[in-house]
């Protein structure tokens, strides 16, 4: 029945997807079922933000998150993995568009960290969140990539496995 | 901001955690060995070995194969996964999250909602 393949409204749940749009650049959108004003507040607001960025699944742990969400502020989260060492991510708010547009860097990494943008467009009571994040070089994109890591993230814990595994071939 | 990978990778981490599953892949990627032999040279038990190359062969760092009586140990597939691989697990992470922060726009809703009739009183 149509009812049944369409799905109905409420029960369905919004498709998240991603894929690499360019040699640089990947793209991850979704719509959140609520008005865009309060999903750029739960994205820029520290006791907001702490409560959906790592998923139980992950296996991580949020030890600290500061957030100076204004253009030129830094953000710096620490997690820890299991017993390993905390990890630390950071950058910059670049650019800071209540609620439509949201940019940071990604510094860990050193220069070869992708820059972030998020925008928030709503839609009818919903908002279709589009991310990408747009690497300095397709080698950059490709690295992250062979490596496992994405974004940044987990770059060092990446260095350390990559040196591994550079010292095995 | 912060992006990471999913179980595979913890399997991959947990497997590295260990002094002797490192000296382990060192030692596979000079040569191909056999678990007597790799027990053998690390000092330890069969079992003990056995039990270490477990974890890497679950993490795919490593591959045995058993010819007759002796099972042998090599580095395992390339860990390398594919591009549609990674952007799909990629993508997972993105929906997890996106799950948590559709549950955080909710509360605010509702919220919204409560403060919305408290002032209308």
């Amino acid at each position: 029945m149509d009812a049944r393949t369409a799905g109905e409204p409420t029960t369905m749940k919004n498709r998240t997807t991603s894929e690499r749009k360019s040699a640089r650049e990947l793209i991850v959108t979704r719509t959140i079922n609520g008005p865009a004003r309060i999903v750029f507040e739960a994205w820029t607001k520290p006791e907001l933000f702490k409560q959906w960025w790592v998923p139980k699944s992950l296996g991580l742990t949020l030890l600290s998150c500061d957030m100076d969400v204004r253009p030129g502020g830094k953000y710096k989260l620490v997690f820890k993995h299991g017993g390993s060492e905390p990890m630390a991510f950071y950058g910059r708010y670049t650019e800071v568009t209540p609620p439509s547009r949201l940019v940071w860097t990604n510094e860990e990494g050193g220069e070869d960290g992708p820059v972030t943008t998020v925008t928030f467009e709503e839609q009818g009571g919903k908002t279709l969140v589009v991310l990408t994040d747009l690497y300095p070089s397709k080698e950059a994109l490709d690295a992250a990539i062979a490596s496992g890591s994405t974004s940044g993230g987990m770059n060092e814990t990446f260095e350390q496995l990559e040196a591994l595994v550079g010292t095995l071939k | 901001m912060v992006q990471y990978t999913h179980a595979r990778l913890d399997a991959s981490f947990a497997a590295l955690s260990d002094g002797t599953r490192r000296g382990v892949l060192e030692q596979l990627g000079r040569v191909d060995a056999s678990i007597t032999e790799l027990a053998e040279r690390f000092d330890m038990t069969l079992t003990g070995m056995k039990k270490h190359v477990g974890i890497l062969e679950e993490a795919g760092l490593v591959t045995t194969e058993k010819v007759g009586r002796v099972r042998t140990c090599r580095l395992g597939p390339r860990r390398l996964e594919d591009e549609t691989a990674w952007i799909e697990r990629y993508r997972r992470l993105w929906d997890a999250r996106f799950d948590e922060l559709e549950k955080v726009v909710e509360q605010l809703k509702r919220k919204e909602r409560g403060n919305g009739r408290k002032d209308r009183r």
